[in-house]
């Protein structure tokens, strides 16, 4: 499919005759020469392509351009330079008529500060795309009264939004956008102005509305907890620039420079990482035909304890014990001797490691691992899951040189993550 | 001064030429002036007369309940008391009058204040033009205006009303420019975002939010007619500022002793008044925020 938003080489310069930038920092002049002249250079050079159905996440500090660039997608602040399409309207060619056109019919927005209407009630403030757009008053009472039913804020519609705390001011935000039923959503620090829990909330409920919507997604955060909780994929960026596109694993794993490095040493691994992320697969499966001495035979060859046992379908059925095989064995029985005692846990895929800690204490056996369908696709053993959360609280790959030889604002980048 | 000072510097003269500008005018516009005088005195003498149509012991009551359903208990006792003080002063007819002045002139300077601001609000241009005219018509000693407008509407209540518009409008459009300047930048950008046209933000957005700031300034409007509206009485405008003329030329301490206390009750009670007008929920006990609050209330407890 193609993309919904496609940016090429977009530059955004303030100043007088902002063009001169543009030309000046193709032939390499830096931003803070600019600055000498008047000139300040917001984005700079920036490519990008958001597909449909996808969270693209920007991720930056104060004064690295997200805001700018977020607001160019949608036409609040033209191009300098460069070319911006949402699918096949090229923006940066627009009348401002035109532009106000596609805005209506394609492109909603969230705002860090809610920017509601205060003399509006909540329904009003929810319909307000619509009422733009000239739909007439009973339906746009009615989709507006279906987005407050989405955010889970059914039957507030006819208070004023200063009666409402502020996660639920930032749902009607969220519901302005949802009732205008276009097919791209831009948020802008969404939930950066609420307390961490209530963002936790939000961020878990744009997850949940998403899978139902499937809407085209851009989003800006200085969190990159964040960016990695909710991103599909994120653009970091720094001085107006995008040093890196990726999914989280590869901005874990792979950071582009030291910059991007020294941001990720701060994230909490365990929130990020899966259970499909750090399991392994074992050498041996029992399949439940077998029979206890080949039990025996493949414990021995494993060196584990413990011996994971599939169904036909390859859904799990149960872990064997070593104590248990033996004593069937020696007692020459033919059946699987299942344990009396150990319980097999099963998660998913995604789950974050975070979550395996307190299943892990609670069980002998390793984390059984399936995947979407049930399926068995591998095991986190307690060893594995140590190993990988003490990554997150030990030197994360860089050595602590490196992270020590900072650009000028990485501490800054460091309090940002946090 | 010496001689030789006197041929260095020639004599500049602004007057005469402000002077044959206002002549030319007169002879060329004299219709426009004519029209603007049979406007503005039928405005003030109906306006007056309405005031007056009705007894002053059932007109103070009705004032008082004004009082109170924009702002509060208070102000009406102390509405009924002031009032009922200009009475037995002898004011009271002198003191309408000089009402009708003030809200008419306030009304026409209203008119042309908040479209002026909005302009100005909208154009950094209109707003580099406006400020230093603005600053002149405020500094300009409010006397010199009452000489043209003299000279076009001759001498009564008109050149007063003329003089008063001028002097009472650079805070209407000042307020009105800071109020919707002051308007949160990024609700106006949710407007624009959700493809909102300049005048749905204007109408929608700003106007609303700029409400409060645009009401000080229709406040402050207010305060400058009255206390113009006084020196009005100079070219013969009826009401409480011929009276303080005439207690000044005669030397009649007790009148004007009794006509400047009628300005003050007067000024009192329109300042409270329209400061209620612009925020409305600070006043929890008035009239109508009672009756706004059962409404909401039986709309809450379902119907």
């Amino acid at each position: 499919m193609p993309p919904v938003i496609t940016a090429e080489g977009l530059y955004k310069v303030f100043g007088k005759r902002p063009r001169r930038g543009v030309e000046a920092l193709r032939q390499g002049r830096t931003r803070e020469e600019l600055r000498v002249e008047g000139l300040t250079a917001a984005v700079i050079d920036a490519s990008f392509s958001v597909d449909p159905g996808e969270i693209f996440v920007v991720m930056g500090l104060s004064g690295s351009g997200k805001s700018t660039l977020i607001r160019m997608v949608n036409g609040l602040l033209p191009a300098t330079d460069g070319e911006l399409r949402i699918g096949d309207d090229v923006l940066s060619s627009m009348s401002a008529a035109r532009i106000r056109e596609v805005r209506r019919q394609r492109i909603s927005m969230v705002f860090q500060h809610f920017a509601l209407l205060p003399h509006r009630t909540v329904g009003e403030n929810a319909a307000y795309g619509l009422k733009v757009n000239g739909v007439n008053r009973s339906d746009r009472e009615a989709r507006a009264e279906r987005a407050l039913e989405m955010v889970g804020l059914k039957g507030w519609g006819g208070y004023r939004p200063g009666a409402l705390s502020g996660g639920m001011q930032q749902r009607v935000g969220l519901a302005r956008a949802l009732a205008a039923d276009t097919d791209v959503l831009l948020m802008d620090e969404a939930f950066s102005a609420l307390d961490p829990l209530i963002r936790r909330d939000m961020q878990d409920q744009l997850v949940e509305l998403q899978q139902q919507l499937d809407k085209t997604i851009l989003f800006i955060t200085h969190d990159l907890n964040e960016a990695m909780r909710l991103g599909d994929r994120i653009a970091m960026m720094r001085d107006g620039r995008i040093v890196q596109v990726g999914t989280s694993d590869e901005i874990l794993n792979e950071p582009a420079n030291d910059y991007v490095a020294s941001f990720i040493k701060d994230v909490d691994r365990s929130r990020v990482l899966t259970a499909g992320a750090i399991m392994e697969k074992p050498h041996e499966i029992l399949g439940e035909g077998q029979g206890p001495r080949t039990a025996h035979r493949m414990l021995r060859a494993t060196q584990n304890p413990w011996l994971v046992v599939l169904h036909r379908d390859r859904t799990p059925r149960g872990v064997l014990w070593e104590e248990d095989v033996a004593a069937a064995v020696s007692a020459g029985r033919d059946d699987l001797p299942w344990s009396t005692v150990h319980e097999m846990p099963v998660v998913s895929e995604d789950t974050p490691i975070a979550e395996l800690f307190t299943l892990s204490a609670q069980h002998l056996s390793p984390l059984v691992v399936v995947d979407d369908g049930g399926r068995f696709s591998g095991v986190v053993p307690r060893v594995t899951l140590l190993t990988a959360a003490g990554v997150s609280n030990g030197d994360g790959g860089a050595p602590p040189e490196a992270v020590l030889t900072p650009a000028p604002d990485l501490d800054d980048a460091q309090g940002g993550a946090r | 001064m010496t001689p030789q000072d006197d041929s260095l510097i020639p004599r500049i003269a602004i007057g005469d030429w402000v002077d044959a500008g206002i002549d030319w005018l007169k002879t060329n516009l004299s219709w426009l002036f004519d029209l603007l005088r049979t406007v503005m005195s039928f405005l003030v003498d109906n306006l007056t007369e309405l005031l007056l149509l009705v007894p002053a012991l059932v007109a103070i009551p009705l004032f008082a309940l004004l009082a109170l359903t924009l702002r509060s208990w208070k102000l009406a006792v102390g509405t009924l008391i002031g009032f009922l003080l200009v009475l037995s002063m002898e004011q009271w007819e002198t003191m309408m009058q000089t009402m009708a002045l003030v809200l008419v002139a306030t009304v026409f300077a209203v008119l042309i204040a908040v479209p002026l601001g909005v302009l100005a609000a909208i154009s950094s241009t209109v707003s580099a033009i406006v400020k230093p005219i603005m600053d002149f018509m405020q500094t300009m000693p409010a006397f010199v205006y009452l000489i043209p407008a003299v000279i076009f509407f001759s001498i009564g209540v008109v050149p007063g009303i003329f003089a008063t518009i001028i002097f009472a409008l650079p805070p209407g459009v000042r307020m009105t420019e800071l109020g919707i300047r002051q308007v949160d930048s990024e609700t106006v950008e949710a407007g624009e975002a959700f493809g909102a046209t300049p005048w749905q933000i204007l109408r929608g957005i700003q106007l609303p939010l700029a409400v409060p700031t645009i009401m000080a300034g229709v406040n402050q409007v207010i305060m400058l007619a009255l206390s113009m509206a006084v020196v009005a009485g100079m070219v013969g405008a009826d009401g409480l500022g011929k009276e303080v003329v005439q207690a000044i030329s005669t030397q009649n301490l007790p009148l004007g002793v009794e006509a400047g206390l009628g300005v003050v009750i007067l000024a009192v009670y329109l300042d409270r008044l329209t400061a209620a007008l612009g925020s409305p929920g600070e006043y929890r006990t008035s009239l109508l925020a009672l009756a706004q609050r059962t409404l909401a209330q039986r709309a809450t407890t379902g119907v």
